[in-house]
């Protein structure tokens, strides 16, 4: 069996590539990728967890198709934000969406 | 009704009276009227009540009716405030009675009751008149109705209360109540037109004048409460222990007796109340004020009021009289009166305008009967006093009356002419034959027209008492003061009444309504009846008809009843000889004056005739004197000094003492420390927030990254604290 921290190293780097997306990348809708590729990370994680450690409940499971349905409602509100913002400002380069600055 | 008891609500309708004017009925001029008028006919009413069963007493001197209350708590006694109706006090309520009844009734006509709203009239000044269009589409100008009619009514209420209640009291603290009421009243009513200057003057000069007088009768007061410990009139002056106490008592004062001072200090509130000289100065200028004003208050009633209080106070003023020598009270009102009399009817002589002539005439008058008390003509004093009241009153009431026709000749005519001045007038016993006939025989009862009127037989009995008392110096100042006085009533009717109308106002003077009228007629009655109820009764022809009541009445109010006096023919021819002599000069005098003409005794007096014309130059020398310094002394020590000097420098050197403080406190605490605070708090945040600025980008990726920082950091924090646990 493939040992609980091949899993663990898998889905920290999956998480990193995700951050790294989030905070480098100027696309927003790249960005909003990141954001899901670090949920998906987790929920690697979630089921690893589930899998090794308490295979007998179904937590880790659900606690997984949670998180699928947040990411899922995420994803249609923040594409409908980037949408909307493009409409007025005719971008999605995060740097250029500056408006809370001082 | 027992007599106390009625005698007690005497003075309260008119009381009455004024509060519900005042308070309630002051917008409607017919109810007010009704209501003063009504209230003085109940105090009438139980005045001739009160007088008629006074008359029926027998031994009203020795049992009077009288009763009283304790009033104001002492330590360990009272004021007592009480009613006394002894023979002097009913006579006295008498004649109060009679006059102030006329004299209301009288003001309802003289007010122009009936006639319409005045087209410029103003309350403060007399109505001037209003236009009114008949049918035929003439335009006609009649008086109008006075504009603060109500009022009026309300203040000669008060009055009457005030003057009602100084009859009826039976001590010197509330006849003192009663007389300073009076005062008020009398300051009220002759600045009743207070828009005019003059008015105003006049009511500040009769105020302060009178209160002169007043003050020192309160020291007397006062000083006759701490001798004897009581007020009462009964047990003072009907004690003889009491008396010769205060006489052998001596004052500690220039020699005084303790009665002697207390006597000159009570007079002294008679000098003032019924201005005789020196303090005469404000009756003349009192003429400002309405007619029945002058007429009541500055003629029969206050005025006699001062007269009242000496009469009242008599054994006191003679106590310790040893046979035929006066005391010093006595004397000085044997020369004050007499001086009076003399100097104010001078005075008469050369007055033009109507009411002054009779207020010279009242002080000349008062001083007969101020001169016949201090030569111990007690009866003789309290006689004229009643006789004057009636026939002044009426005088007083029928100058009233022609004004107010003269008044309706102005109105009538347009020409604006002094409806006061004599020499305007004449040939007005055709116009006005009431007010003719009924101010003839007030003129005759004043200069003492013989056996018919009432004057006569009063100051005959003065004379023949100053005659028989040996007291020539009184008897020949009188007798030329008679002289004088007969010269200008005569001067008076002659020059209003008589000859050819010398103005155009004059000849369409008009006859005034029976409500002016019929108060004429009936005082005039009293002027010739009262005096025979005092006939003497050695008098030749005469006397003995009818019983001299008023003496034997009047003289019981005395513990010793004063006698009568033997007849003697010199002070009778006296009198018979002034009086017929000053008329005649009078009217012949006067008979021929022509319109514009001088007055006839200009000539031939010269500088003197300026001299009396402007009163002895009184005015001006009191100006001089006190007015004067004391408007110097008000503005120079109160003004300049007290006010500006000690006041203000207090006031200015506290202010500068506070604004030194408060600057202190302001640049070396309020500054520095408080706003010091108070700005490094906000200039800190506001440097912070600068400072802090630089990291809001705007850009989420940044926030992001350092949101991450710091998790990574506190992550590290705990992993260091959790594993290493330092």
């Amino acid at each position: 069996m493939v040992p609980l921290s091949w899993y663990l190293i898998f889905s920290a780097a999956l998480f990193s590539i995700g951050l790294f997306g989030v905070l480098a990348r100027k696309n927003a809708v790249a960005i909003l990728m990141g954001v899901e590729l670090m949920l998906n990370s987790v929920n690697v994680n979630l089921v690893a967890f589930w899998r090794y450690r308490t295979p007998e409940g179904i937590a880790g499971q659900a606690f997984a198709v949670i998180v699928f349905a947040v990411a899922a409602a995420e994803v249609a509100v923040g594409l409908a934000l980037i949408i909307s913002i493009y409409r007025r400002r005719n971008t999605v380069v995060a740097d250029e969406i500056d408006l809370l600055k001082f | 009704m027992s007599t106390e008891i009625l005698i007690w609500l005497i003075p309260l309708p008119p009381l009455l009276a004024f509060f519900i004017i005042m308070l309630f009925t002051n917008r409607s001029n017919a109810l007010s009227h009704t209501i003063a008028v009504g209230s003085v006919l109940l105090s009438w009413l139980g005045s001739m009540l009160v007088f008629w069963r006074a008359f029926q007493a027998s031994h009203l001197g020795e049992q009077p009716f009288q009763s009283s209350i304790d009033w104001l708590p002492l330590s360990n006694s009272a004021f007592r405030i009480g009613i006394l109706i002894d023979p002097l006090s009913a006579v006295t309520l008498f004649f109060v009675a009679w006059t102030i009844l006329m004299i209301f009734l009288y003001s309802v006509g003289y007010h122009n009751f009936g006639q319409p709203v005045g087209d410029r009239d103003r309350p403060g000044l007399p109505p001037h008149g209003a236009t009114i269009t008949d049918d035929k589409g003439h335009r006609h100008q009649v008086p109008s109705i006075e504009p603060m009619y109500a009022r009026f009514f309300a203040f000669i209420g008060l009055f009457a209360f005030g003057m009602y209640a100084l009859v009826v009291s039976d001590n010197l603290l509330t006849l003192f109540v009663g007389w300073e009421i009076m005062g008020l009243c009398s300051y009220l009513l002759i600045g009743f037109w207070y828009g005019k200057p003059s008015a105003r003057a006049a009511m500040v000069k009769a105020f302060i004048t009178t209160r002169v007088g007043d003050v020192f009768m309160l020291l007397g007061i006062a000083y006759l409460y701490s001798a004897t410990g009581t007020l009462n009139f009964r047990e003072i002056f009907n004690n003889p222990e009491v008396l010769s106490r205060l006489a052998e008592t001596t004052s500690g004062f220039l020699g005084l007796s303790a009665a002697g001072l207390i006597g000159i200090l009570l007079f002294f509130g008679t000098i003032g109340k019924s201005a005789q000289w020196p303090l005469h100065v404000w009756l003349p200028d009192a003429m400002e004020g309405p007619t029945p004003v002058s007429a009541m208050i500055h003629a029969a009633t206050m005025v006699s009021a001062g007269v009242y209080m000496v009469v009242r106070i008599f054994p006191l003023l003679s106590a310790g009289m040893e046979h035929g020598s006066l005391t010093t009270p006595m004397t000085l009102m044997a020369f004050f009166g007499a001086f009076s009399a003399l100097f104010a009817a001078s005075i008469a002589l050369a007055q033009n305008d109507i009411k002054r002539v009779l207020a010279y005439s009242t002080i000349s008058q008062l001083g007969y009967m101020i001169a016949a008390l201090g030569i111990g003509a007690y009866v003789a004093a309290a006689f004229h006093l009643v006789t004057h009241a009636f026939f002044k009153a009426l005088l007083f009431l029928g100058s009233g009356s022609v004004i107010h026709g003269m008044e309706h000749g102005v109105l009538h005519t347009g020409a604006y002419i002094d409806p006061q001045d004599m020499f305007n007038m004449g040939g007005l016993k055709k116009k006005m034959p009431v007010t003719f006939w009924t101010f003839l025989i007030g003129g005759f009862a004043l200069s003492g027209f013989p056996l018919v009127t009432a004057g006569f037989w009063s100051k005959d009995e003065i004379l023949a008492d100053a005659f028989g008392h040996g007291q020539w110096a009184v008897f020949i100042t009188l007798a030329a003061a008679a002289i004088l006085t007969a010269f200008y009533t005569m001067r008076q009717i002659t020059l209003t009444f008589l000859g050819e109308a010398r103005t155009e106002t004059a000849l369409h003077a008009r006859e005034t309504p029976w409500t002016m009228t019929t108060p004429l007629v009936i005082l005039a009655v009293f002027a010739v009846a009262a005096g025979w109820t005092g006939i003497p009764e050695h008098f030749p022809a005469i006397g003995g008809l009818v019983q001299n009541w008023f003496h034997s009445f009047v003289g019981s109010t005395l513990s010793e009843e004063p006698g009568t006096l033997a007849f003697n023919a010199i002070p009778l021819l006296t009198s018979l000889v002034v009086a017929l002599g000053g008329l005649a000069a009078g009217w012949l005098t006067y008979r021929q004056v022509q319109a514009g003409a001088p007055d006839p005794i200009q000539k031939p007096l010269g500088p003197v005739y300026s001299l009396l014309k402007n009163k002895y130059y009184f005015d001006e020398l009191y100006d001089f004197l006190f007015v004067r310094p004391a408007y110097w002394i008000a503005e120079t020590f109160t003004y300049y000094w007290l006010d500006r000097g000690l006041i203000d420098g207090i006031l200015h050197a506290a202010a500068e003492f506070a604004w030194r403080l408060g600057s202190f406190f302001r640049n070396y605490i309020d500054k520095p420390v408080v706003n010091g605070s108070g700005d490094f708090v906000a200039n800190s945040v506001k440097r912070i927030g600068q400072t802090l600025r630089v990291i809001q980008t705007g850009r989420v990726q940044q926030y992001m990254l350092l949101g991450l920082i710091t998790i990574a950091a506190f992550g590290a924090l705990f992993y260091y604290l959790m594993v290493f646990q330092p």
